[in-house]
């Protein structure tokens, strides 16, 4: 890796906030979206923080920010800046729907023009929960990919990760340039102060025609339905321990 | 007909309790021929457990000295190779199948569903989004390979006293080098693992200090539970990360969920909605996981978990 720029590529994008309601259409046609708070991905705003705090202990000299989404989703990219990334790329769908594996083939494009040395990406968004971009990255570009991670240490050539696993944390050593997605504890991410949402105004954002990446539309997978879950009822209120162990005998629970 | 390969997760020699679900799962498929695909360096006992798995017809056991550690980049074009003739290929939505299945999917150039929770037909799931907030009924067109996830809280497990056909097969995939395991930090051995117990006790902020917390230990240890703890409790460093159930944690579905001193917030009901039987103790009669709890009771936990513990102890003479 030693010949490519010292470069981090950081892919976001735009969903829901963490803190809206999700309701369901009555007519089952999808989730209600008009009007609702959009907000950085929480998984990809602990993506941004681990590559600027990357690039102040010295191992990277930039953080470029990548979304892939409609015109109007400028302002998050805005946002991506203002927590202290250089430059940001904007690919327009302009309403084509890609799924995860299309969206994998928009970032190989990116990942070939700005020969990045890592890739940072959240394990997943919180809309589609799908937990699949990173993975497919990795795989079409043929590189390592460390998932689901709570650390990351680097030295010229490798990333040593510690990753989430459902075992306990598990530690890879892959080589560079490989692609990483993050875990929820892998870092705290920053608050944005104001002078730096003034200085994100100004700094270089690209956009580029989804249409002009040669990527071919990829709707393989139709919804067909969209339902709210199916509800718990609520069950009975004991008045003290001794009530709570005879229900729980009852039940053969104990 | 459906051609399902379900890629076997296994660790020390014992096949995953999620690999029996995922074979589950794929008998919905009617008339389906199951095979499962067992990656191991070589005279495994696992590739033998996945065969007296109920529905499967067939075992493969794809040797290759590089899968001493299952890792993904190594796996991921085994997988593809051997699952080219499959119309489904599936894997427990465990961290092993999420890390590697997506990879594999992009090796055969084929969609991936993630978390599936209900299989319609050959062409059509059902899934959560938004965290389990809306489900989605997803469809492809007949005659598309899909990848799958399969997610184990929503089937239960392959009954065993099958005695399917096992071969094995030398892989000739070229892998890379990129890639190296390096450690595993096991949680606990001590108490039942929590993503696979029966019987799960989590606590929250409520316990206000670690210290506290082993009150939780104490009561999970004489009913043999796996021990849990709220986003809240864990954030506030009451209990280890690995420990903690929810949307972003653990999503779980025991026989028997307590949720002691926990208010019930929706990221963590998101988390143990598939419990066959949740048990809440707050002080807080107001408390949201009132609203999902089977058996409910408002108390101060500092006195019901003692007085619990009691009776438990003299239940056992």
């Amino acid at each position: 890796m030693t010949n490519l720029p010292r470069r981090i590529l950081v892919a976001i994008k735009r969903v829901v906030d963490y803190n809206v309601r999700i309701r369901v259409k009555p007519d089952g046609s999808g989730v209600m979206l008009d009007g609702v708070k959009l907000s950085i991905n929480p998984f990809d705003q602990i993506a941004i923080e681990e590559a600027l705090r990357i690039k102040e202990r010295g191992r990277a000299d930039e953080v470029v920010i990548a979304t892939i989404a409609p015109a109007d989703a400028q302002a998050t990219l805005r946002n991506a800046l203002a927590m202290g990334a250089q430059r940001a790329l904007h690919v327009v769908t302009d309403g084509a729907h890609l799924e995860p594996l299309g969206v994998a083939r928009v970032l190989l494009k990116l990942v070939e023009k700005e020969q990045p040395f890592l890739v940072i990406l959240g394990k997943q968004a919180i809309d589609d929960d799908n937990n699949q971009t990173g993975q497919m990255l990795a795989a079409l570009w043929d590189r390592p990919q460390a998932t689901f991670a709570s650390k990351i240490e680097l030295t010229d050539t490798v990333a040593r990760v510690t990753r989430e696993v459902d075992a306990g944390l598990e530690t890879l050593e892959v080589d560079l340039p490989a692609v990483v997605s993050t875990d929820l504890r892998l870092n705290e991410p920053r608050f944005v102060k104001l002078p730096e949402i003034m200085k994100a105004k100004t700094k270089p954002l690209e956009t580029i025609a989804l249409g002009s990446l040669g990527v071919p539309p990829d709707a393989r997978v139709k919804v067909s339905k969209t339902e709210p879950p199916a509800a718990r009822q609520r069950g009975i209120m004991v008045k003290d321990t001794a009530a709570l162990f005879a229900e729980l005998q009852k039940r053969g629970l104990v | 007909m459906s051609q399902v390969l379900v890629v076997a997760e296994h660790a020390g020699g014992k096949l995953n309790a999620s690999t029996a679900k995922t074979v589950k799962a794929a008998s919905s498929l009617a008339g389906a021929d199951i095979v499962v695909a067992v990656f191991t360096t070589g005279g495994s006992p696992v590739a033998a457990q996945a065969a007296q798995l109920a529905g499967v017809t067939r075992v493969l056991e794809v040797t290759h000295a590089s899968n001493d550690h299952q890792l993904a980049a190594t796996l991921a074009p085994q997988v593809a190779e051997v699952g080219k003739p499959f119309t489904h290929l599936f894997a427990p939505s465990t961290t092993f199948g999420k890390d590697l299945m997506p990879r594999v999917a992009a090796l055969l150039d084929a969609p991936q569903i993630s978390d599936v929770m209900s299989i319609e037909s050959e062409t059509r799931f059902k899934r959560p989004i938004y965290a389990g907030n809306a489900i989605t009924t997803v469809e492809v067109a007949g005659g598309t390979k899909i990848v799958a996830t399969i997610r184990t809280a929503s089937f239960e497990a392959a009954a065993g006293g099958g005695n399917a056909k096992v071969e094995s097969v030398a892989s000739s995939a070229t892998l890379p080098s990129h890639s190296r395991f390096v450690s595993l930090a096991a949680a606990s051995a001590d108490r039942p693992d929590l993503q696979s117990a029966s019987k799960v006790i989590s606590g929250g902020r409520a316990l206000a200090s670690a210290d506290a917390f082993k009150l939780i230990y104490g009561l999970a240890d004489k009913l043999g539970a796996a021990v849990g703890a709220s986003r809240a409790a864990v954030d506030a460093g009451y209990a280890p990360n690995d420990m903690q159930v929810g949307q972003t944690g653990k999503i779980i579905a025991p026989e028997l969920y307590i949720a002691i001193g926990i208010s019930g917030a929706i990221q963590h009901l998101t988390g143990i909605k598939d419990a066959r039987t949740i048990v809440a103790i707050n002080k807080d009669s107001e408390a949201p996981i009132f609203e999902v709890a089977d058996i409910g009771l408002v108390g101060d936990l500092f006195t019901i978990v003692p007085e619990l513990e009691k009776l438990i102890d003299a239940s056992k003479q």
